[in-house]
């Protein structure tokens, strides 16, 4: 069994039968290659059910506010332990009642990529820190695990986790200064009507379904700016600006508080590469203030949040 | 003729002789998305390793934004509500799944009952000719078996075509069907070897769908019964409440109304809605019936698997596709669910 | 084939504002083209859809009895989108009509009996036009002994001031109107509707009752209607739920097999017992 699997599993078990926590947030087997459930361990027996392989995709803070009344473990890698700091820092979750299983991070597989790489349907996957093999009816490929992880972690710098009570595995080396930003720069360097139509054609297969927004842990205003009706400030129809106003309106939204973790990309049913509209402005953040990037520590709290004297921007002072 | 056998060689001419009668429809590759759009040659179509469309085949009659009024502000007829549905043009798709054929086949039950017909599903739906291709390798995600389909399924189809390699076999189930086969001047009376390998393709691939689960139990349960069931929060506890599985589904059929303003006038519009929303079901007042995801994956579960076939002939409302299945952000299995409420 | 989507035209002839607070407003609608008119054809209990151009549509009672003419009455409480506007047009205006949608009352199993008809707050608007249809004198008798009980918060928030008024005159209803605590001028019955309805003990033999309010009302209703000895299949009620298209297709109304719009609003208790409460 995996270390990272193995290290969880006895952890979760201990809290269960300590009576520590009510129950522990963590991904179990999917029925299907490439995919896990995240699962609600309430007892050891449940609790030897859960995984952690590459197909942890999407983001378990998402799910942290519904228990509120509980004790709950979550098991968090980098991006996740920066979600819930960021929920702590926005108060909605009570860190008293939190046990944070910390997991040291290799980076998720991207699904899509796997699958394109192969010739038939995958039935099954299995995978190292180096390498993934996929196989299928008449094929077997094996590929570096490098260049099959989601596009958010194969340029990921927090990969440990930056608040956790114990974690799962030694600490990985976190990468340094990655490639960012190639494709936002290319549009930004595009004119405003081939933008225009660059993203007229991200979009054009988005069915709103809001898997984006509800799977992503920043989203968790009980009712969202596209479902109010009275003002009603987006159309719900498929015209093409309602469809831009709803993920424009997101991103901005998610300004300095996106931990990067591409629950939004992984979740998306249509493979639209939402994370390139939300990238634009975690990048505006980032060159905007000091290179900022959200929620590391609990303490620092998010640029757009606080106000300073010697901010940059005059209009807030006129 | 039963029977017909197409060489694929002619399927250039089969499209042009079809097109000349009305829209040659086919599964064509958009980006990463395999959807059915009209097609001008055999080039066009995404056939080769085709499984199937990436969104359902119902948006075709049922598209998730649809005009159904229009309204003028000023003048003779002002806020008066006008019907302007355009006549729909005559359409032959190809490459229909069974599955999804058989979906259209609820679909027609649902958009009509003893009182109201809706025009809107049934103008598009009657003025098409579905052509259905037999699934010869079935993904691992179908499941049309345990819901009393097949790969092979004819319900639904004017013409079910098989897959034979060199040659599509043709066998014309309605009388649309019929006019669509006699039409195309490349047919040819198939040998009996062409039969005899379609019926092996259809073992073939019956031998590969195995039933995965029954529905016996969710059958004899009462309502109350399956609605009070444990199994209800564990399923719905990973649910992040999108409204992926219900917009894949091609059985999902729920809607919204509004009214779009421009400057003139405007639109009474029909959007797509989805039963995993909070929205769908609050009252003005805030009380909302279903006021969390237990409530909300409970329902579409019981709608599928036990509300429509109380209603409409014990027919179930899944078509075993697997699009859901396959696209559920987290994983959620329908057919783990029906286990769970056939236990 | 016709649309059933599509509303009819209908002009606003008369509006009244009914209660002190200024928030319930009834709705005298006459069609604008005869053929829709005779096309309407509804029984009290069924509903229709209003619309408004821009804002859509809301699913509301239809408050008038088919005996009282031609034109229609719609009472509605200022809620949500469609609401606010319907209660900013002025008489005059154009607006849509969609119906008549739903079951209705059970008059063929009320014909023979007696009838209890039990109101509350603004659910008031479907039991108006089953007593005015009751009443009528081509119809009056058909039906036993009539009882009315129906309450409001205070005298200024009972609908239909002018028809309780004529109703308490006559001698072949029960009339028993309630507010919920005294007020000046009032010299009617005062309490709450479950209190009232066991003082005024309607008999449950050869019995109908019809119920329908605030669901508050209905909970503590029930117990002192099966103290009377009324049976879950003697009991009727009316269901709200979200809908849209009303007429059993977009799948918004249901409650567990049974759509609102098209297999109710109006149920049994014995029927609702088999269902789930989503409602």
């Amino acid at each position: 069994m995996p270390i990272r699997t193995e290290k969880i599993r006895k952890v979760a078990k201990k809290l269960l039968n300590d009576h520590r926590v009510d129950v522990v947030i963590g991904y179990k087997k999917g029925t299907i290659p490439l995919k896990n459930i995240p699962y609600f361990a309430k007892n050891a027996e449940e609790a030897d059910k859960l995984v952690w392989d590459g197909n942890c995709r999407g983001n378990l803070a998402s799910y942290l506010s519904r228990f509120n009344d509980k004790r709950v473990a979550i098991i968090a890698q980098g991006c996740v332990s920066r979600n819930i700091v960021g929920l702590i820092q926005e108060k909605q979750i009570n860190s008293d009642n939190l046990y944070i299983i910390g997991v040291p991070c290799t980076g998720m597989l991207d699904s899509r990529k796997l699958i394109a790489a192969v010739p038939g349907e995958i039935t099954e996957v299995t995978e190292n820190d180096l390498y993934v093999i996929a196989k299928g009816r008449g094929f077997e490929v094996t590929m570096n695990r490098g260049d099959v992880l989601s596009r958010n972690c194969d340029r990921c710098t927090v990969r440990n986790p930056v608040l956790f009570d114990e974690l799962a595995a030694e600490k990985v080396n976190e990468q340094k200064d990655p490639v960012r930003y190639e494709k936002i720069k290319a549009v930004e360097a595009m004119s405003p009507e081939e933008r225009a139509a660059f993203v007229d054609e991200l979009l054009s297969p988005c069915i709103r379904c809001y898997a984006c927004r509800d799977a992503c842990p920043l989203c968790y205003c009980p009712e969202c700016f596209v479902d109010k009706s009275s003002p009603q400030w987006c159309g719900k129809s498929q015209d093409s600006t309602d469809v831009l106003s709803y993920h424009l309106i997101r991103a901005f939204h998610t300004a300095g508080r996106c931990t990067e973790c591409g629950a939004c990309e992984d979740a998306c049913p249509m493979g639209i590469k939402v994370r390139l509209i939300s990238g634009k402005v975690e990048k505006e953040i980032r060159e905007n203030f000091d290179g900022y990037e959200a929620w590391k520590d609990l303490k620092t709290q998010p640029p757009l949040t606080v106000f300073k004297r010697d901010d940059p921007q005059p209009f807030v002072k006129e | 003729m039963e029977y017909m056998r197409l060489n694929k060689k002619n399927m250039a001419v089969f499209i042009e002789e079809l097109g000349r009668t009305c829209e040659v429809w086919g599964p064509v590759k958009e980006g990463e998305q395999v959807k059915y759009a009209p097609v001008s040659n055999a080039t066009d179509m995404a056939l080769d390793g085709f499984k199937n469309s990436t969104m359902s085949p119902k948006e075709i009659f049922f598209p998730q934004s649809e005009k159904m009024l229009s309204f003028r502000r000023e003048g003779e007829d002002a806020n008066i509500y006008r019907d302007e549905q355009a006549q729909p043009t005559k359409k032959a798709i190809f490459g229909i799944r069974p599955c999804d054929a058989r979906a259209f086949r609820i679909l027609d039950m649902i958009f009509k009952n003893d009182q109201f017909t809706d025009n809107y599903w049934f103008s598009k739906r009657d003025a098409t000719t579905l052509v259905g291709l037999g699934c010869t390798e079935p993904c691992s995600t179908c499941f049309c078996t345990s819901v009393n389909s097949h790969p092979f399924d004819e319900k639904g189809l004017d013409v079910l075509v098989s897959d034979l390699g060199e040659h599509y076999l043709f066998k014309a189930l309605t009388k649309k069907g019929r006019e669509l086969v006699a039409g195309i001047s490349v047919m040819r009376e198939p040998s009996d070897a062409n039969i005899e390998a379609h019926m092996v393709l259809r073992k073939k691939a019956e031998d590969v769908m195995t039933v995965q689960f029954g529905t016996d139990k969710v059958k004899d349960k009462t309502v109350l019964e399956l609605f009070n069931e444990d199994c209800w929060t564990g399923i719905s506890e990973p649910c992040l409440n999108c409204s992926t599985c219900s917009y894949v589904c091609p059985t999902c059929h729920c809607f919204d109304i509004q009214d779009e303003v421009s400057k003139e006038g405007g639109e009474r519009v029909r959007n797509w809605e989805s039963c995993m929303t909070w929205i769908f079901t609050v009252h003005a007042t805030g009380h909302n019936p279903r006021p969390t995801k237990k409530e909300r994956v409970r329902q579409r579960f019981m709608h599928k698997f036990k509300y429509i076939p109380m209603k409409r002939n014990g027919e179930i409302g899944c078509v075993g596709c697997g699009r859901c299945v396959a696209l559920c952000p987290v994983n959620i299995d329908i057919r783990e669910v029906v286990k769970q409420m056939n236990s | 084939m016709k649309n059933p989507y599509l509303p009819y035209p209908v002009r606003i002839e008369k509006t009244v504002i009914e209660t002190e607070d200024r928030n319930i407003k009834s709705f005298k609608l006459v069609f604008l083209n005869d053929d829709d008119c005779k096309t309407f054809d509804y029984t009290p209990g069924q509903f229709a859809q209003l619309s408004v151009t821009g804002k859509g549509e809301i699913p509301i009672g239809i408050a008038s009895s088919p005996t009282e003419g031609d034109h229609l009455l719609f009472t509605v409480n200022k809620m949500g989108v469609v609401t606010t506007a319907l209660h900013n047009l002025i008489e005059g205006s154009i607006m849509g009509v969609r119906g008549p949608l739903g079951n209705s009352y059970p008059f063929d199993k009320m014909k023979g009996k007696d009838v209890t008809i039990i109101g509350g707050g603004y659910a008031f608007t479907t039991l108006r036009a089953t007593i005015v249809y009751m009443l009528d004198k081509k119809n009056r008798a058909d039906f036993g002994k009539i009882t009315l009980i129906y309450g409001a918060r205070t005298p200024g928030m009972l609908l239909y001031k002018d028809t309780l008024a004529e109703w308490s005159k006559r001698d072949d209803i029960n009339y028993n109107v309630t507010v919920d605590r005294d007020a000046p001028g009032w010299t009617g019955r005062v309490g709450f509707v479950p209190a009232v309805t066991e003082q005024v003990a309607p008999s449950s033999k050869n019995a109908i009752a019809v119920i329908c309010g605030p669901p508050v009302m209905i909970k503590y209703t029930l117990p002192v209607m099966i103290k009377l000895g009324f049976t879950p299949e003697q009991t009727i009620t009316s269901l709200e739920n979200r809908m849209k298209c009303g007429i059993g297709i977009c799948g918004r109304c249901n409650v567990g097999p049974e759509y609102v719009c098209k297999d109710g609003p109006v149920f049994s208790m014995a029927q609702l017992k088999e269902m789930p409460q989503e409602y």
